[in-house]
């Protein structure tokens, strides 16, 4: 005999129909909610008349806010390119099929599962010019080993980028590496047959054909540069100065320590523009393909 | 044109035999298939020849010359893969030049080269798309494309019709046939599919377990197979077989029937009596019951192939398969009697499977 519950027959839509209402309670609600209130004078409390774009003059004139831009710039730059060479280098190395290498493979994609905060942690430790490899090398004798980079306002970023490069290589590695073992045989077979030297083929046969996988890492780690937030408050807290400050940081600063919603507001709708426009090209041209 | 030896190829792979002494040796200008089922070692012996697997030990020899320890790319050959195995990111054109780009060929005969073969092949339309954009005839006719631009006068083919569609293989297996025609190349032919194997090929070879089972001519092949495997692999239906003992006077006893086998050429005297006869489809005539020298026989079945026609009869306790005319099968009674056509038929030895 079947119970009450079984006779009924689920229509799939309201699932998905109570679904798709959270998402756009929480998830678009809260965007049109910060768009409206980077319109406002907002501070402590949220206040609902509204005065235009001034929000956006007055954070595109604040000099604390352009160096967070520049320094996710400088940042995103270095920190995909070299994430995705140091990654794709690793990958190469693993598909030669070197000995043990699951062993490197576990080792290397080890760091991922390490949280940002830890990482910054850790990093600043072995930074740390007081107790970490600089004292360490004048402990072992050698006097005028200098590595103060973390304390070093024009090098602070750059220790930034080493910590996260550490920690997301192994991520493309993973990713370069499943794309590169899906790769035919028959055309490595076809490489040599043309007697094309290693370098040229992985660059201009290989990687080129393997766009989607590496357009897939980009759009991953851009996402990662925009939401830059843990790995500074661990390492360097946005200092010294406000040498690393990054817009993430920049925002959460100006909602909750300095109470002023409206243009905390302005900045986080700023960094979704930011993040649609990066994502852009990667939208346009899948949109290409289709057509 | 270049000639091929192949020498006492060894090769084993963890413990099993891939490829067992096989010896080759192919003239210039020549069309060798070499037939098998899968796991024979057909590819593997391919990639040898080409040098993008390594053999335990043997030789292979072009134009007399020893390559076996020169690279791929050094051997002056072209190869033409079953996936097509196209530069993906690259233009036809690109995939065409590419290899002549590393060579180091100027760029004019470059150009010159790439639309001879691209006007040899008629994708001349084609040479500025990208293989993806390609069906995969188009994509074949690009990979013999850049095969023909390496103007090397041997070229290898793995498989490459096995990933198009039936029409459209009969029509690439006839104009692959023009293309060596007109070339002259030395061209070696794997595949599984023995009817591109007996219309393109001036030999095939039949490979079996590693080995080579017989290396002749198709009619040959299909005519006198050099053993059991070869008799029961090529032909659709397979070839009938009956136990029997070949006796010191050349008759063939088997379940209370002999057999005159002196229309029969020996080739060796066989040295056991237990014998295997095979009789293909169409040397078996059908009778009438109780006809002299004839054995009985009864229908099964028939199958209409449009052209001609298939029955099946139970003989001696066997079943076997008869090659009919359609207007045959539709009139064929029940209780028939049969004769073989010696002079055609096939002896193997039942110990080593040889024929004799």
């Amino acid at each position: 005999m079947k119970t009450w519950l079984h006779r009924q027959t689920f229509n799939p839509d309201i699932t998905v129909a109570v679904f798709f209402g959270v998402v756009a309670i929480f998830f678009y609600g809260s965007i049109l909610w910060t768009g409206y209130m980077s319109l406002t004078r907002s501070t402590l409390i949220p206040s609902y008349e509204v005065i235009g774009f001034d929000q956006y003059v007055k954070l595109f004139t604040n000099y604390r806010w352009l160096v967070s831009c520049l320094n996710m710039v400088i940042f995103g730059v270095l920190f995909i390119v070299g994430t995705l060479s140091f990654g794709t280098i690793l990958a190469i190395l693993a598909d030669r099929r070197i000995q043990a290498e699951s062993l490197f493979r576990t080792i290397f994609l080890y760091p991922l599962a390490v949280s940002l905060i830890v990482t910054g942690l850790s990093w600043r430790w072995v930074l740390d010019p007081v107790n970490g490899l600089q004292g360490l090398m004048r402990n072992a004798g050698w006097e005028s080993f200098t590595f103060d980079w973390l304390t070093n306002p024009d090098r602070a970023i750059y220790t930034l980028v080493i910590a996260s490069i550490w920690h997301s290589s192994g991520l493309v590695m993973v990713i370069v590496l499943a794309g590169l073992r899906g790769v035919d045989n028959d055309l490595w077979k076809a490489i040599r047959m043309e007697g094309i030297p290693l370098w040229r083929a992985y660059l201009q046969v290989i990687f080129p054909g393997m766009r989607p996988v590496i357009a897939s890492c980009v759009v991953l780690l851009m996402s990662e540069v925009i939401r830059g937030y843990d790995l500074v408050i661990a390492m360097t807290k946005g200092g010294p100065g406000i040498a690393t400050e990054m817009p993430a940081k920049f925002a959460v600063d100006f909602y909750f320590a300095r109470v002023n919603l409206g243009l905390a507001s302005a900045a986080s709708i700023v960094m979704l523009l930011l993040s649609l426009l990066m994502l852009l090209p990667y939208f346009y041209s899948e949109f290409r393909k289709r057509t | 044109m270049s000639s091929v030896s192949i020498r006492q190829i060894r090769k084993s792979f963890a413990g099993l035999t891939v490829l067992d002494s096989v010896d080759m040796e192919i003239a210039p200008g020549e069309f060798v298939v070499i037939l098998g089922s899968s796991g024979c070692g057909k590819s593997t012996l391919l990639n040898v020849i080409a040098g993008l697997d390594d053999c335990d030990s043997g030789q292979i020899l072009i134009n007399d010359v020893d390559v076996s320890s020169l690279e791929p790319s050094q051997r002056g050959l072209a190869m033409v893969f079953q996936s097509y195995a196209l530069f993906p990111a690259m233009t036809v054109r690109r995939n065409l030049s590419f290899g002549m780009e590393i060579a180091g060929t100027p760029k004019a005969k470059i150009a010159e080269k790439v639309a001879w073969a691209a006007r040899l092949l008629q994708i001349e339309a084609l040479l500025d798309r990208k293989p993806s954009q390609l069906s995969g005839g188009q994509r074949q006719r690009v990979a013999i494309g850049r095969a023909l631009v390496r103007s090397s006068s041997i070229c290898l083919f793995d498989e490459p019709l096995s990933n198009l569609d039936a029409k459209l293989r009969a029509e690439t297996r006839v104009e692959l046939k023009q293309l060596h025609a007109t070339l002259k190349s030395t061209m070696i032919y794997v595949t599984h599919d023995q009817i591109e194997a007996m219309t393109m090929a001036d030999r095939v070879a039949i490979m079996h377990k590693g080995r080579v089972e017989q290396f002749a001519e198709p009619q040959t092949v299909y005519e006198k197979p050099a053993s059991l495997f070869v008799a029961g692999f090529i032909g659709s239906p397979a070839m009938n077989f009956l136990k029997g003992h070949l006796e010191r006077t050349r008759r063939f006893k088997t379940h209370d029937v002999c057999l005159d086998a002196s229309s029969y050429g020996f080739a060796t005297e066989p040295t056991a009596p237990e014998a295997i006869l095979g009789i293909r489809c169409e040397d078996v005539n059908v009778v009438e019951r109780g006809t002299p020298d004839s054995m009985p026989a009864t229908l099964a079945f028939t199958e209409l192939l449009g052209a001609d026609a298939l029955g099946w009869f139970d003989c001696l306790g066997q079943r076997f398969s008869v090659k009919l005319t359609v207007d045959a099968a539709r009139t064929m009674q029940k209780d028939v009697g049969f004769r073989f056509n010696m002079s055609k038929a096939s002896f193997f030895s039942a110990a080593t499977e040889r024929r004799l």
